[in-house]
C-alpha cells in the first residue's frame, strides 16, 4: 500500500521554483533516503508531506487520501532538534502526546517506558543543556515517533553530529526501524549514510526539482555499518556520487559561458 | 531547586552585606573627620536615629501610602501591559495603532504634567497610580511583547505538525518561551515603581515618603529626609529581589551544578 504519493506536484516560494511536476511513492514500511545539495529544496519536500505547506499545483496524498489535512497525522524531526529548554528530557517527548490529549502524567509515563531503548533511561529528568549532541537527537526522534505517526520524516538527524558517534547512531536507527515497522523518509547529505540505511536512494540534483533520479540499494536486513566496505556498495555510492557530479559539471558550464561574456553583460543583459 | 542557598549565592550575599557595612562606616567617617553640616550631610547614625524618632509617622503612615501606591500601580500595570503586549502579538492592526502610543507616553514630561494631574485626580491615590503606571507601563509592555515574538518560528511549526491548536502553541510555545523576557522588564519596572510614586506624590500629596522627604527637606531636617530616602532604598531592593524570585521560581535556569 501506497503510504505517501505526491503527483504532479508544483511548489515555488514566490518567484523561486522548487518543485515542477513532481512525482514520488513512499510504500508503506519503507525506509528512503533522500539526498541532495543544500538548497535544492529537501526540507521543502518535508514540510510539503507534513502539511505545513501545501502544493501550488497537483495533490500530495498520505494514506490514500489527498483531501484530509495532513497536520498532526505525520512524525517530523526537523533539522534542528527544537527541543524546549524549560522542559526536562521526559516533558520534551512527551510532547505530543500532550497536544493530543492525553494527561501529563499518563503521557509522561508512556515516555518512561520508551526512554531506556533510547538510552535515556537516566535522563529522564535531566534539563536539554545537560545533553550531548546524539542524545538530542534521539529525544527529538523519541518525539517524533511518540506522535504515533506511521511515516516518519527525519530531516539530517545525524548532520551535527561527531563521526563516531554518527555511525552508532545509524546502528541504532536501523535497528529501531526494523523493530518499529514504520515508514520512514531521511533526508542526508552523507552518501553513505543514505545507501547504508534506505531500500532505495533518491537524488535531488538541482533546483527546481523534477523527477528524482533513483538508486535501488538492494542489500537484505539486518544491515551492519560493516557493509560500507563491501565491493558493492562502494558501485552504489559511485552512482551516487556521479549523479551529484553531474548537476555539479551542468553549472559548472554555466558558469563558463557566463564568463565569456563581454564586460557589462549582466547589467546590460538582464534588465 | 533544594532549599540549600548555593554555594555561590551564599557568597554573593556575604559580599553584598560587607560592602554595605563598608559603605556605611566610610560615610560616617567621612562626615565625622570632615565634620560635614548634618544639614548637608548627615552621617548615617543620625539618619537612622531619624528614623527611630520619626518611627510612628514613617512606618505607621507614609510608608504604607507609598507601598500601596507602588503596588496598585505594579499590579496595574501587569495587569494592562500585558494585555496590551497579548493583543499586539495576535493582531498586527493592533500593534500598529498601539506601539507608538506605547513609545509615545515615555517621552511625555510628567513633572510639567502636574497641574492636570491634580485637577484630575486631585491629592488621591489614584493619581499616584497613574503616575506609576504612565512610569512603567512601557518596560513591562514592550518586553512581554518581544518575548512573544520569540518564540521560535520553527518550533510553532514543529507544534503544528503535531496537530497543535493555536491555543496549544501559545500555551506550550509562546507564553513559555516569553517569561524570561517579560521578567526583565517586571524587575526594571519594580525599581522604576518606586520613583513613579514618590514623583507622584511630589506632584500633590498629603502623604507618602515622598511627600515626607519634600517636607522634611523643607525644614532642614537632613536626618529625617535621609532616613526616608534610606527606606525608599529598601522598598525597591526589596521590590527588586521579590521579583528576582519569582523569575527562578517561574521560568526555566540554565543550572549551574556539573
Ligand atoms: N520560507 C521560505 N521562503 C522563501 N524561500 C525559502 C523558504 N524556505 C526555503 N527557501 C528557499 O528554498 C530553497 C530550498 O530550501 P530548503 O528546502 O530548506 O533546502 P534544503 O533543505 O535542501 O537545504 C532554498 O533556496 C531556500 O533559500
Ligand atoms: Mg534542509
Amino acid at each position: 500500500m501506497s503510504k505517501l504519493v505526491f503527483s504532479q506536484v508544483d511548489f515555488s516560494y514566490g518567484e523561486q521554483r522548487i518543485l515542477q511536476d513532481f512525482h514520488l511513492t513512499i510504500r508503506q514500511g519503507e525506509f528512503v533516503s533522500i539526498i541532495g545539495p543544500s538548497g535544492v529544496g529537501k526540507s521543502t519536500l518535508f514540510q510539503l508531506a507534513s502539511g505545513l505547506l501545501e502544493p501550488t499545483g497537483g495533490t500530495i496524498s498520505l494514506d490514500g487520501d489527498a483531501v484530509k489535512p495532513r497536520l498532526g497525522r505525520v512524525g517530523y524531526m526537523p533539522q534542528k532538534d527544537l527541543l524546549m529548554p524549560w522542559r526536562t528530557v521526559a516533558e520534551n517527548a512527551a510532547l505530543p502526546l500532550e497536544i493530543q490529549g492525553v494527561p501529563k502524567k499518563a503521557a509522561l509515563a508512556r515516555v518512561r517506558e520508551e526512554l531506556p531503548r533510547f538510552g535515556l533511561a537516566a535522563y529522564a529528568d535531566a534539563t536539554i543543556d545537560k545533553l550531548s549532541g546524539g542524545m538530542r537527537q534521539r529525544v527529538s526522534l523519541l518525539r517524533a515517533i511518540l506522535t504515533g505517526a506511521d511515516l516518519l520524516l527525519l530531516d539530517e538527524p545525524f548532520s551535527a553530529l561527531d563521526g563516531i558517534t554518527r555511525m552508532e547512531m545509524q546502528e541504532w536507527l536501523l535497528d529501531l526501524w526494523q523493530k518499529l515497522g514504520k515508514t520512514v523518509i531521511l533526508i542526508t547529505h552523507d552518501l553513505d549514510e543514505a545507501a547504508l540505511l534506505a531500500d532505495r536512494v533518491l537524488v535531488l540534483q538541482r533546483m527546481p526539482i523534477q523527477q528524482p533520479v533513483e538508486i535501488p540499494v538492494p542489500f537484505p536486513h539486518p544491515r551492519s555499518a560493516a557493509l560500507r566496505y563491501e565491493p558493492s556498495f562502494t558501485v552504489i555510492r559511485e552512482q551516487m556520487w556521479k549523479l551529484l557530479k553531474e548537476r555539479e559539471q551542468g553549472t559548472a558550464v554555466l558558469y563558463g559561458v557566463s564568463d565569456q561574456q563581454p564586460a557589462g553583460w549582466k547589467a546590460g543583459g538582464t534588465a | 531547586m533544594s532549599a540549600i542557598p548555593h554555594p555561590e549565592s551564599r557568597s554573593k550575599a556575604l559580599w553584598f552585606t560587607a560592602s554595605i557595612i563598608a559603605f556605611f562606616l566610610i560615610w560616617e567617617l567621612v562626615c565625622r573627620l570632615f565634620a560635614v553640616p548634618p544639614f548637608i550631610l548627615p552621617p548615617p547614625s543620625a539618619a537612622f536615629l531619624a528614623m527611630w524618632t520619626e518611627r510612628e509617622l514613617l512606618f505607621g503612615k507614609h510608608l504604607w501610602v507609598t507601598t500601596s501606591e507602588v503596588i496598585l500601580g505594579l499590579t496595574a500595570s501587569i495587569i494592562c501591559g500585558v494585555a496590551v503586549a497579548l493583543a499586539m502579538s495576535v493582531s498586527r492592526p493592533i500593534e500598529r495603532l498601539f506601539y507608538p502610543y506605547v513609545v509615545i507616553s515615555q517621552t511625555i514630561p510628567y513633572m510639567a504634567l502636574s497641574p492636570i494631574f491634580i485637577y484630575w485626580f486631585g491629592y488621591s491615590l489614584t493619581g499616584k497610580i497613574a503616575i506609576t503606571i504612565l512610569f512603567i507601563f512601557f518596560p513591562i509592555v514592550v518586553n512581554t511583547f518581544d518575548g512573544l515574538r520569540a518564540a521560535d518560528s520553527e518550533m510553532i511549526n514543529l507544534l503544528r505538525t503535531m496537530g497543535a491548536t493555536r491555543r496549544q502553541i501559545f500555551l506550550k510555545a509562546q507564553i513559555p518561551a516569553a517569561l524570561p523576557s517579560f521578567f526583565s522588564g517586571l524587575k526594571v519596572a519594580a525599581t522604576y515603581s518606586v520613583s513613579g510614586a514618590i514623583i507622584g506624590e511630589w506632584l500633590g500629596a498629603s502623604a507618602g515618603l515622598g511627600y515626607f522627604a519634600r517636607r522634611a527637606s523643607g525644614y532642614f531636617r537632613a536626618d529625617t529626609m535621609f532616613a526616608t530616602i534610606l527606606l525608599l532604598v529598601f522598598m525597591g531592593v526589596a521590590l527588586f529581589m521579590l521579583t528576582s524570585w519569582l523569575e527562578r521560581r517561574f521560568t526555566y535556569q540554565r543550572s549551574t551544578k556539573p
